[in-house]
């Protein structure tokens, strides 16, 4: 573990998940379990069947009132308007370089009141820069320590969190949430997730986060279900080529370097970093987060270095064995020119230069 | 894993760094312990050195990779390399099922066969995880 300032933070399920013996290990402050069983059994389980994830340590920003929509279109570079209520939406948080304060999910939850999920790590630093912008008739509020949030992921998720809902969860399409009773207890469901399959993310009040834990790993377990840890969701995520910010994305990196220029809106009208984008639009980035697979043995981790032509070309961001692709993955940032997919280059494994090559991503995709 | 509970056969050596060595003749068969398999979790990349290659002990002979971690193995005693567990470049997990049967690292023509003699016995071990886990 590394030295915290202070205890660590715990979610609702931290007691239950001593008593299940997960291996629990600092994260973002919190201490969150990394694996039940084996990150491999875990990921398996995801792709195959379904796997529980508890995601407390996610941050939730509330912004609420007649000036909700126009802040929220200035801090992210996404379209809310876009949004009905019951919609959701991958964007950022951008600085005015057009790099990532954070990338976030909003959830439109009426015409003037906005939730935002926001990674762990930064929930206090995106509350204050949502905070500090806000100008008019708008309330900002940090609700994290109001919502826990669980992930139920895989092919089997909709089959096990049906017989909780009063209703039938199959019209809820991707990216749409409804609030409803799990249970009984009162929760928001959105069909989202981080993992490259389908799934829920629920979000409900802390204190009712044990019993809702352990009904769903009492419903799903007989069709496959584990509970997973964030070892687990490293993986999948990463398979998926999902970014995880603090490696593959951060405020030096920018939206369109990120390759998400799906989510870049510029025609919205202004927000922050329109300009820098716009800009950067027009000549084109000149680096790219590209995915790769090793050619020669070895596993790329975060920070190994990478040269390109010969030339220090920056660092891998993100690497692991895939479970499912069975291959060495990683994703880099390399030179603009460099990102054709088939390039090689190589990756500084421990003093030795092991080839990789540029290939398609996401790595994953799952079967329709 | 709660310490103690690991297996921890009588007949080997072990270091602090969590390999064990058993010693035939001259010769050193290494590993890594059931505690250092179960602390690093699943195996999925065993890095060797060639045959032929000289080891020297308590330094970095090779990498054992979890899906999350990278760990540095170290010789238990110094010699040459005689073989290595080649199965393992397709079956790393063997090292997490086996860790002192099948999923043995290589075997060492030891330059003294005494000197693993300093090395840990079981029970020594066994007190070592446990006060390092505590």
């Amino acid at each position: 573990m590394s030295p915290a300032a202070g205890p660590l933070k715990t979610t609702p399920l931290v007691r239950l998940f001593r008593d299940m013996g997960a291996r629990l290990v600092e994260f973002a402050g919190w201490e969150m379990p990394v694996q039940f069983t084996s990150v491999i059994e875990e990921h398996r389980a995801v792709r195959t069947a379904a796997g529980l994830f508890d995601v407390s340590h996610m941050g939730e920003v509330e912004i609420r009132g007649p000036g909700a929509l126009d802040l929220v279109q200035k801090v992210t570079c996404n379209d809310a308007a876009r949004l009905r209520p019951g919609q959701a939406q991958y964007t950022a948080l951008t600085t005015g370089t057009g790099t990532f304060v954070d990338d976030i999910i909003v959830c439109r939850r009426g015409q003037d009141d906005f939730l935002l999920v926001v990674n762990a790590s930064n929930t206090g630093k995106d509350f204050g820069w949502i905070a500090s912008h806000a100008r008019g008739d708008v309330e900002v509020v940090d609700a994290s320590a109001r919502w826990a949030q669980l992930a139920l992921q895989g092919p089997k998720s909709e089959t096990i969190l049906t017989p909780m809902a009063p209703a039938p969860l199959s019209p809820l399409r991707p990216f749409h949430f409804i609030e409803t009773r799990l249970d009984g207890v009162q929760s928001i469901v959105a069909r989202t997730g981080y993992t490259g399959e389908d799934g829920f993310e629920i979000y409900l009040a802390p204190e009712a986060a044990p019993a809702l834990f352990t009904a769903l790993l009492r419903q799903g377990r007989p069709q496959g279900l584990l509970p997973c840890g964030l070892g687990a969701r490293d993986t999948l995520r990463l398979e998926a080529c999902l970014p995880l910010y603090g490696n593959d994305i951060d405020e030096t990196t920018t939206v369109l370097e990120a390759g998400l220029r799906r989510i870049v809106k510029l025609e919205k009208g202004p927000f922050i970093g329109a300009e820098a984008l716009r800009r950067e639009a027009e000549i084109g980035p000149t680096r790219r987060l590209i995915g790769f697979e090793m050619i020669d043995p070895g596993i790329p981790r975060h920070g190994y270095p990478i040269k390109v032509s010969g030339d220090n070309a920056g660092a891998v961001t993100s690497g692991t064995m895939g479970p499912t692709v069975g291959k060495s993955i990683g994703l880099a940032y390399v030179p603009a020119p460099a990102a054709r997919v088939g390039t090689r280059f190589e990756v500084n494994i421990r003093g030795r230069d092991a080839a990789a090559s540029v290939v398609p991503t996401p790595f994953y995709r799952r079967p329709h | 894993m709660s310490k103690g509970e690991g297996i921890y056969p009588d007949d080997l050596k072990y270091t602090r760094e969590h390999e064990w060595i058993a010693v035939n003749g001259a010769v050193g068969t290494v590993g890594i312990t059931h505690y250092a398999q179960s602390e690093l979790g699943d195996i999925v990349y065993v890095e060797l050195p060639s045959v032929g290659s000289p080891v020297v002990a308590g330094e970095e002979f090779g990498t054992v990779e979890s899906v999350k971690a990278v760990s540095e193995i170290f010789a238990p005693a110094s010699g040459e390399v005689m073989e290595v567990n080649s199965a393992l470049a397709t079956k790393p997990e063997t090292v997490n099922k086996d860790p002192y049967g099948e999923g043995w690292l290589l075997k060492i023509r030891l330059a003294d066969p005494k000197e693993p003699g300093s090395l840990m016995t079981a029970a020594d071990y066994r007190k070592y995880i446990e006060e390092e886990s505590n």
